[in-house]
This record gives C-alpha cells, structure tokens and sequence, in this order.
C-alpha cells in the first residue's frame, strides 16, 4: 500500500504554496494512501517500448507570424491588481532572490 | 416558448411570431422563478442579455441575413472568459474578477448573435462530477432536488434540463459535459480535442479540456456545436480543418448499415442494472433501424481512470499555479510585512477548495523529480495504449458506444467526502479525452428503480464528430416515438413554474 | 587568514567554468504573443492576456524567435534537432506570471557545438575551444522595483513594484559544457568566450546583444579541483554578470573565495551567488531550505518543433562570416595595421566601414573619416556612430567627390557637418550650400591679380625669390575665393604669375 507521510504532504504543500493546517496536512496525507494505490496501477502493464503520448493530436510546428497587436491598455492590464501604485502592480516583499 | 426546441425558436424568429428580447425575457423570468431552487446561475447578466437581443432584434429588421441560433438565449459555463462579466470558474479565488478580454468561445457566440445570459455554476476549476465542488455552493438536479446534476458543468446541464435555457455551454475534460447531460436528460457533447478553441478556457488539464454544447435535442446540439468550433490561430492545439458538417448529420440521422461497436470493458459489473437496462434497450432500437452491433475489446481502458487522475491533477497543478494574489483575484494575508511568498500560501490556502488542493498535491506529487517517471511517465504510455485500442475498435466499427456514467444522479453529499467514489463515475468517459476523440450522451429513458435519467454514449474517431449526431438523432427519433414524448416532459414540475 | 593571491590560487588549485548566457532575441513581437518588445516603454503598457498569464489565455510561439534560435544554433556549430519541444519549469515567483517558465528541458532545438576562441597567453596567440551544450528557447521574465529599505535592493525591501513588459521576450539560453584546462587564463577564456558570442550574435542580427540593458546576460558556473586531479569541486553560480569585464572580474573572485575555503579546510556551498558591480565581489543568494524541484513536463498548450531539412539548409546558407575569420580576412584585404585595426573594433566601425568599401570606396580613406571625424562627432554629440544620419553610402559618395578633385578634404569635412545636419545626401550638401573648387584658372588668375595688386609690397618679395611669403598671398586668393580654390593651383598659378615656376 503506498502512502505519503505528513512531512511529505507538507514538503509538496510548500511546492505547491498552499499553507495548510496540521488537520489538512494529516487528513491529505490519510487519503493519499487510497488515492495513490488506484493511481498507481498505470505501473501494473509492462511499458517498455511504448511512446509517451503528451498530446492527443499528432500537430507540429504550429507558430505565428513576428507581428505586433495592439496590448492591453495599462489600465484594463491592471484592472484587476489587488493593489496598484504607479502603473505597477504592488506585491507584498519578495524574499528570496530571482531564478 | 420556453418549452420548444432552440430550432423551432429560431423558426419563429425568422417567422416574426416572437423577438429576441421577447424570447430571451421570458428565459430570465423561468431563471427568476425556478433558479432559486436549482442554483443553476452564478450570475446573471440582465442587462447585457436583454441589449444582445435587442441588437440581434434590429439587425433582423433591418433585413440582414443573421446565422441560425441568431436571439437564441444561452447559459455559459462559468470557466470561460467573457469580456467585463464576473468570470470565476467556480472558484473563491477568482471572485469578482473581470476579464478584460473575450474567450475565442465567446467571440463566436457573440458573432453569431447568441444572447449571453449568464453564467453557471460547476465544480471549482471543472474539478469534479457533482458541482458539489464549486466555492459558491452546489447545483440541484431538477429531476430531484436533493440531488447532483452531475458535473462539473452541472450549472449548464442543469440550466437546459429545467427550461431556463435552451442552449448552453460546458466544458469536457473527463466527462464533465457528457456525465451531467446523462444525468440530468438532456444531450451533451464533448468535440474532438482542438476542434473548439481553448483560448479563453479556464485551463484544468490543458491536454484533456475542451468546451462543447448543451441542449434538448440532438439538432440543437449541433447548431450549438457548429457556432462554436473551427480553427483558432490563439490556440495552438486548435486544428486547422473544417468543421464537420454535424447540423447535416443530425438533420438527416439514420444508422442503416452503420457498424455500431460496443466496448465489452465499459458496461455489466459495476453499472446499475436500471442503467444497463436502457442502454441494452437502446442498442435494440439501433439494431432495429438496421444498425451492424458489434463487440469489441479496449482492455486498456481498465488504466484509463488511473492515468488520467494523474495527468489532469498533474497538469493542474501548474495551470493553477498562476493563482497567486500577485495580478488578479483573492489576496489574502497582506499585513504587517508579510512576504509574497506567504501571502502567495494564504491565498491559495483561503481561496481553492479541497478538491483543488488535493488534486494540486496529487499532481505536484506526480511530477516531482524521482516519481515522473513512475507516474506521469507511465500515465502518459497507457494514454497511447488507449489511443491504439481505439484504433483497433474503430478499425471494426463507425461508432463505439456504453452508458454515459455507471449511475444515475446521485444525492448531494453522499460522495463528496469519499473521492474514489466520486471518481469512479468518470469510468465511461474518460477513455474518450485521454485519446482526444469525440463523444456524445443523449437520454437512454429513465432507470427503472428510480425513474431518473440514463445516458446513452457514443463516441467516434476524431474530427468525425458528424457520426455522432448521424447515429444520435436516429437514436433520438425512435426513441421518441416508444415514448410519444421528450424524456423532460417527465420530470417533476418545479415550484414557480 | 589573509586571501590568497591569485598566483598562489593558480599554483594550487585548477579551475573548471561553465557558462550559461542568455539573449534576448530582437523580434518584434513577444515569445508567446503579440506584444511589442520595445526596450524602455512605459510600464505595462506592452503585456496581454498571454503574458499576464491571465486566467484562459494561451501561448503561441513566434516564428522568427524558432528561426533566430536556429541561426544562433548553426553558428555555433551545433546539431539541429529533428524534435524538439517546450517544457514548463515550475516554481514560484512574482515577476514570473504563469510561475511556471516555458522552457526547454531534454529536448532542446540545438545541441552539441562549439565556440573557439584566442587569448594571448605567455606563450603568444593560443586557441581554446569551448563546447557547447545546447541552445534553447525559453522566455524572460517581468521586472520588479523593490521600495523601502535603505538601497533599492531586494532585501530590505516594503514592497514591490512590478511591470511585465519584459515578461515573454524571448531568451535563447546557451550553455556550455564544463570548460576543464583553461588554467590561469580561465577568467580571460571565459571573458573571450562572451566576447565572441556577442560578435556571432550581432554579425546574426538576432539580438541586441546589449549586455547594459541586459538583452544579454551571463551566468559563471566555477569550481575547483586540485591540480593533477580528475575530481570535480564543488561549483557556485554567479548571476548579474553584466558586462565583458564583470565576467572576468567575477571567474578571478569566485576563485580566490573558493580557493581560501578549500585551503581552510572548509567546503564550498553549491549555490547561486550574486555578482556586485561595486565590490567586484559575489554575495550568496537566499539559502533555500529545501532543493528547488522543477516538475518539468512538456508543456501541452504547444506543439513539438520539428524543423525541416530544408528549412535548416536555407537558414545555414544565410550565416554571415564568423567573426573572427572576418577580422582576419579583412586586415590582410585592406592592409590595416595592427593599432588601426583595433581601434576599429574598438570604435564599433567595422560593419560601417566595410559598407562603405563595399560601394567603391578606397578602404584607407573609409576607415579614416569613419574612424577620424565622423568618430568625433559622434563623441561630441555623445551618440552611437550608427546613429548619426550619414550613411555608408554618403561616404563612399564623399570619397568619390574628393578623389575626382570636385571636394577637397577641407570642403568634404562642411559636406560631412551637412550630411549629418539632415541636409541631405553629400552632392545635395555642396549644392545647397553652394560648396565647389574654384578650378577656372580665369577667375583664379583674376583673384591672383586683384590680390598681387593689393599687396604689392609683398608680391615683390615674391618675385624676388622670397618664397615664404607667398603664404599670404595665397591665403588672401583663398579668402577672395571663399575657400572654394584648390590651395595647391592657387600656389601653382601665383608662383608662375610673379615669375617663381617650381
Ligand atoms: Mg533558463
Ligand atoms: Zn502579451
């Protein structure tokens, strides 16, 4: 039976950036057991040389031309920041540092 | 009015016997009346309703030639943008957001004079199969309201099933258009992937969603079908094709001599035995009006359900990650020098529901270093043992078909706490998005042990999608001379109507 | 325990680079949309539903950003991908809208190439190739302004302003393989390699390669191994590298730090650090708590990339020269010395002036007004010599004016103002301004005589054998010609009148 403890329901709680209380975390964590045992049946057929299928319809090379249209005024651009201050959305203090 | 088909209210605008405005007032009173009760409705646009008819009105008097669902009201599915009307998904986080911008969905309804009413209700991010999900309370089944209307687009199914629309919009990505139409009597269809435009759509699992139609009737349907799709240049997994021609395939509906294949894998064990009963009665029906019934083996979609509850939270969980109070939408915790990172973690804490968050974590889990290949890896393969069953089924039939969902309406609450039951009822429909391909549900009769509604799917190789309205409205026209009339006449009558 | 010297760091220790640029194309138009890419614009006022990842919206790669890459890919000798797709790097950040970067991952459009490049070494001119990984497509981020705290910089920061106007340009990322055997040089190498790249680039006109406005930026992977030993070091990451000179400034630091950590006994952190243009030093960045982990997957709103053959084949037959090979080809073609030369490259004026020799121009005249007066002016005016409105074209037409004796070089410098003053092309310069050489002996003679008659005194010394003094003679038949005589006939003319033939 597979399962995720709470440390790790927290640890992808922290990828994901959802805050979660201890209750969330261990009733996540109880359900999962269930949830990734029916999941992981995808590991029960042998898929040694079968492709992946990412798309379901076989396009490519699907591009535009190198045109300019119109933009967004600033104004509609921001019309819905949660806070606003010299046509830039105003974010709480960022933390750590920039990829 | 209310009653008839969006066909013959088309004729009787083009007859002059009613107008838009006419027409589209008497949908907002039904909604006024009954919706109270079926909460179908996010938001109901009055104004911006009653001024599309009554330009579409003018245009008509002016004499110009205005296309087929022309001042035909219609409810649209809350996950797709439309231009200054609240747009939420079914979500807390995006309360009160408006977008500055038309989906590419939008633009054609608008184009082809369909009056907008409003928009309904689903489970958050179409994460679900009972509306149950949605952050601003469920949906009611008209046939019983202490029921689902199935879901996510419960609002739009249930909008069509209880008169207060006669069109409407849903969005498919594992069944959340077809499940809801089974469910609630009425006939829904899932386009093949890329034949309608994503652009606009709220994105649950990008690979998988695909908006489609809503109505009564197998005809509707198709005019629905055929404004809202064609190749689109703002998605780039839009296909460039012409539409297939299904308003001439539901028109001219006959099955004599189609090969008419049934999946061994999705009917027997685990469908209600009033469900099978129909679907068993259906395929008589077709057989009867000269129909080839073939069996035929998919053994792979026994792996369906469990590769797609991981590729659509996996893909989920990075469409969502935009949700972030940094741009639009909820922002919650921003005090007292709190950080972007935590304010980032409050917000979507405070503003996505259980669902969304399990399905986020699920899918954060799949696609993490040292588990993508187990997971999303090997969902990503059985997808492609999927697409070659059907290659063989279709090799040795026109159309494929089963019950739309092993149930009939479930009662509110009695899954929404056990989500492998709840996703279970997904069995049917979804091998049909994981392969990209077609589908269609339309009322099969009513379960005997409890007279609700029966879908009945067929499915058909993509950009086919006229094979479905060709065998749909066949089925439809026998099966409404056995019955002497719709299916929804049946339905109990709603307080207010 | 004082620094090590950067001797005592060579003597010990050998470093490996590993250098990951990334460009800005210079399309029109975004990576994923529509928007323009104008550098500078006002805030948001260049983003869309798409790059504002609003929610719906959709992304539909540019064209022209897939063929840049593909030039970029073939002039640093790199295989073309038969298959290549986007996949989305997944984490969290404000100035990023969709928090997830489209990227490329293990499926990049170029792979495996390589760059060469020279330095003068103690042993003279000596070549170091470095291989290159890969080159993909990716998109830039929006930019943010920190407010409060005391420097403008992240930390310390109230809050943030965010403007995504940048957000979607399009990044080609070029990474290296590790770069082993460099030595001592290791900072110059790297320094050269960027060096090169941004001429490729330019020679390409893919980019602006403008590295000020960071439409070109690079990011120093350095570690150090003991000399003789096949074991890696630990690497750091420095960012912010925004200038040629930062680069090598940036390699010489991270060494010494490195080399004082591992002569301490202590170990080197592998992280990302942040190179300071003041200090000339590098600061760590945030320590995470936990590893970033990227989910990549491929990113199923777009469709594979898999360019044709042909289309490959058309694009290669388009590359214009390397650089280098440029460089040498035209100092033996034109026979510029040394110093000449660089200061040519130096001035930027290469491109000009081979232009300008292209359309008939002697090479030695081209250079020298580019590189002579044109130069000053645009120092004066404090602008790019690209800038000014004088086009190659009007300096081969200048040199053609004065080669066929209609300009002189005095004249041609007024021709020049003129040009550049936006009056048009050289002739209509000397036609409106009235500007030609006297060359009528008759009206010259008339002069000649009118001045001789003027200053008679003088004209006697003249005729006396008294040479020196024709000079102001001459300056007068000037002045009454209103500077339009050739100098040397008037010189000719008035000797033979006052009975002095040379
Ligand atoms: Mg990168
Ligand atoms: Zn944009």
């Amino acid at each position: 039976m597979s399962s995720l403890s709470r440390d790790d329901v927290a640890k992808l709680a922290g990828l994901a950036r959802i805050e979660m209380t201890e209750a969330e975390l261990l009733e996540l964590s109880s359900q999962f057991g269930l949830i990734l045992d029916a999941v992981a049946r995808v590991q029960e057929m042998d898929l040694s040389g079968v492709k992946a299928t990412s798309h379901p319809q076989p396009l490519e090379n699907i591009a535009r031309a190198d045109e300019v249209l119109p933009s967004l005024s600033p104004e509609a651009a921001l019309s819905a920041a949660p806070a606003q201050e010299d046509s830039r959305f105003r974010v709480p203090q960022i933390l750590g540092e920039a990829e | 009015m209310i009653h008839k088909s969006a066909a013959e209210m088309a004729k009787a605008l083009t007859n002059g016997e009613t107008s838009s405005v006419e027409l589209t007032q008497l949908h907002l009173d039904r909604i006024a009346a009954v919706d109270g009760d079926v909460k179908a409705f996010l938001h109901v646009d009055t104004q911006g309703a009653l001024d599309q008819a009554r330009s579409v009105d003018e245009r008509r008097k002016s004499g110009e030639k205005l296309s087929p669902l022309a001042g035909i009201p219609l409810a649209l599915k809350d996950v797709l943008a439309q231009k200054d009307v609240p747009t939420t998904a079914g979500s807390k986080i995006l309360q009160g957001w408006l977008p500055p911008y038309d989906s590419t969905v939008v633009s054609k309804l608008k184009d082809a004079g369909i009056v907008i009413m409003g928009k309904t209700n689903m489970d958050e991010f179409a994460m679900g199969s009972s509306t149950e999900n949605s952050g601003y309370g469920p949906t009611f089944n008209p046939w019983d309201l202490t029921r689902t209307p199935g879901g996510s687009s419960g609002g739009s199914a249930a909008a069509v099933s209880s008169f207060e629309a006669p069109l409407a919009i849903g969005s498919d990505t594992g069944g959340s258009i077809r499940q809801p139409a089974a469910l609630t009597g009425i006939v829904g269809v899932r386009p093949t992937y890329g034949a309608v435009s994503r652009f606009g759509l709220i994105a649950y699992s990008s690979s998988l969603d695909q908006a489609g139609p809503f109505g009564r009737t197998v005809l509707d349907t198709a005019l629905l079908h055929e404004a809202m799709a064609g190749h689109d240049p703002k998605d780039a997994t839009s296909i460039n094709a012409p539409v297939p021609a299904v308003v001439h395939a539901a028109k001219s509906g006959d099955v004599k001599g189609m090969k008419i294949g049934v999946i061994k894998q999705l009917q027997g064990e685990g469908y209600q035995k009033g469900v099978q009963a129909r679907f068993d009665e259906s395929l008589q029906v077709l057989a009867s009006l000269g129909a080839e019934i073939v069996e035929v083996d998919c053994p792979s979609f026994e792996y369906a359900l469990a590769a797609y509850y991981l590729i659509a939270p996996s893909e989920c969980s990075s469409n969502l990650a935009r949700f972030d109070a940094m741009r639009y939408g909820l922002r919650v915790g921003d005090k007292d020098g709190a950080s972007a990172e935590a304010v980032m973690s409050a917000t979507r804490d405070a503003g996505f529901g259980r669902e969304v968050k399990r399905r986020i974590i699920l899918g954060t889990y799949a696609l993490s270093s040292g588990y993508y290949d187990a997971y999303y890896g090997s969902a990503q393969k059985i997808r492609t043992l999927i697409i070659e069953d059907y290659a063989k089924a279709f090799a040795k039939a026109d159309v494929l078909v089963s019950p739309t969902a092993p149930t009939t309406a479930y009662k509110i609450g009695e899954k929404v706490d056990d989500p492998m039951a709840m996703y279970l009822g997904d069995v049917a429909t979804i091998p049909v998005n994981l392969a990209g391909i077609c589908g269609m549900s339309l009322p099969a009769g009513l379960a005997d042990e409890d007279n609700l509604p029966v879908g009945f799917q067929i499915m058909a190789p993509a950009m086919q999608d006229q094979r479905l309205y060709q065998a749909g409205a066949a089925l439809e026209a026998a099966l409404l001379t056995k019955w002497g009339a719709p299916i929804l006449s049946q339905a109990p009558a709603l307080k207010g109507a | 325990m004082a620094l090590p010297t950067y001797d005592e760091v060579i003597a010990k220790w050998d470093p490996v680079l590993g250098l990951e640029v990334h460009v800005e194309l210079n399309t029109k138009s975004k990576m994923f949309c529509s928007c323009a890419t104008e550098f500078g614009a006002a805030p948001n006022t260049q983003t869309c539903p798409v790059c504002l990842a609003l929610p719906g919206a959709l992304p539909v790669v540019n064209k022209k950003a897939i063929e840049s890459t593909i030039l970029i890919g073939l002039a640093l000798n790199c295989k073309i991908a038969p298959y290549s797709r986007f996949a989305r790097k997944n984490y969290f950040y404000p100035d990023m809208p969709k928090n997830f970067q489209i990227s490329q991952y293990d499926e990049p459009i170029c792979f495996d190439g390589y760059v060469d490049v020279e330095i003068e070494t103690d042993e003279g001119l000596k070549q170091f190739r470095i291989e290159v990984e890969r080159v993909h497509m990716e998109e830039d981020t929006g930019k943010s302004l920190h407010v409060g705290g005391a420097t403008g910089r992240i930390h310390g920061a109230d809050y943030s302003l965010l403007d995504y106007n940048r957000a979607g340009i399009p990044l080609v990322e070029i990474v290296t393989k590790i770069v082993p055997g460099t030595g001592k040089y290791a900072p110059e190498v790297a320094k050269a390699y960027v060096a090169e790249l941004r001429d490729i680039l330019r020679g390409l006109k893919v980019s602006d390669v403008k590295m000020e406005q960071g439409s070109l930026r690079c990011d120093a992977n350095v570690s150090l191994k003991p000399i003789g030993s096949d074991v890696l070091g630990t690497r750091s990451e420095t960012k912010n590298v925004n200038s040629l000179r930062s680069v090598e400034r940036a390699i010489r630091g991270e060494m010494i730090r490195h080399a004082e950590l591992l002569n301490e006994g202590k170990k080197v952190k592998q992280e990302t650090r942040h190179f300071q243009e003041d200090t000339g030093l590098t600061r760590s960045g945030r320590s995470k708590e936990q590893a970033e982990d990227y989910r990549y997957f491929p990113d199923p709103d777009l469709v594979p990339v898999t360019p044709a053959t042909i289309w490959i084949e058309e694009l290669r037959a388009t590359l214009p020269e390397r650089p280098s090979l440029r460089r040498k080809r035209i100092k033996e073609e034109w026979n510029v010395p040394d110093k000449e030369m660089a200061a040519m490259i130096n001035a930027d004026v290469l491109d000009i002036v081979e232009a300008t020799v292209l359309l008939g121009a002697d090479p030695t005249k081209a250079r020298t007004w580019w590189l002579g007066e044109i130069s000053r002016i645009a120092n004066d005016q404090n602008i790019a010599i690209t800038d000014l409105a004088i086009t190659p074209k009007d300096v081969a037409e200048l040199v053609a004016l004065v080669a066929s004796g209609e300009l002189t070089d005095k004249l041609a410098r007024q021709v020049v103002e003129g040009v550049i003053a936006g009056e048009g092309t050289p002739s209509e310069v000397v036609a409106q301004r009235g500007i030609k050489v006297v060359n009528d002996d008759g009206a010259l003679m008339a002069a000649i005589e009118k001045v001789c008659a003027e200053q008679a005194e003088t004209a006697e010394k003249v005729r006396g054998g008294h040479l020196p003094a024709a000079g102001a003679l001459i300056g007068a038949v000037m002045k009454e010609t209103k500077g339009q005589a050739d100098a040397a006939r008037v010189r000719e003319l008035l000797l033979g009148h006052l009975g002095q033939a040379n």
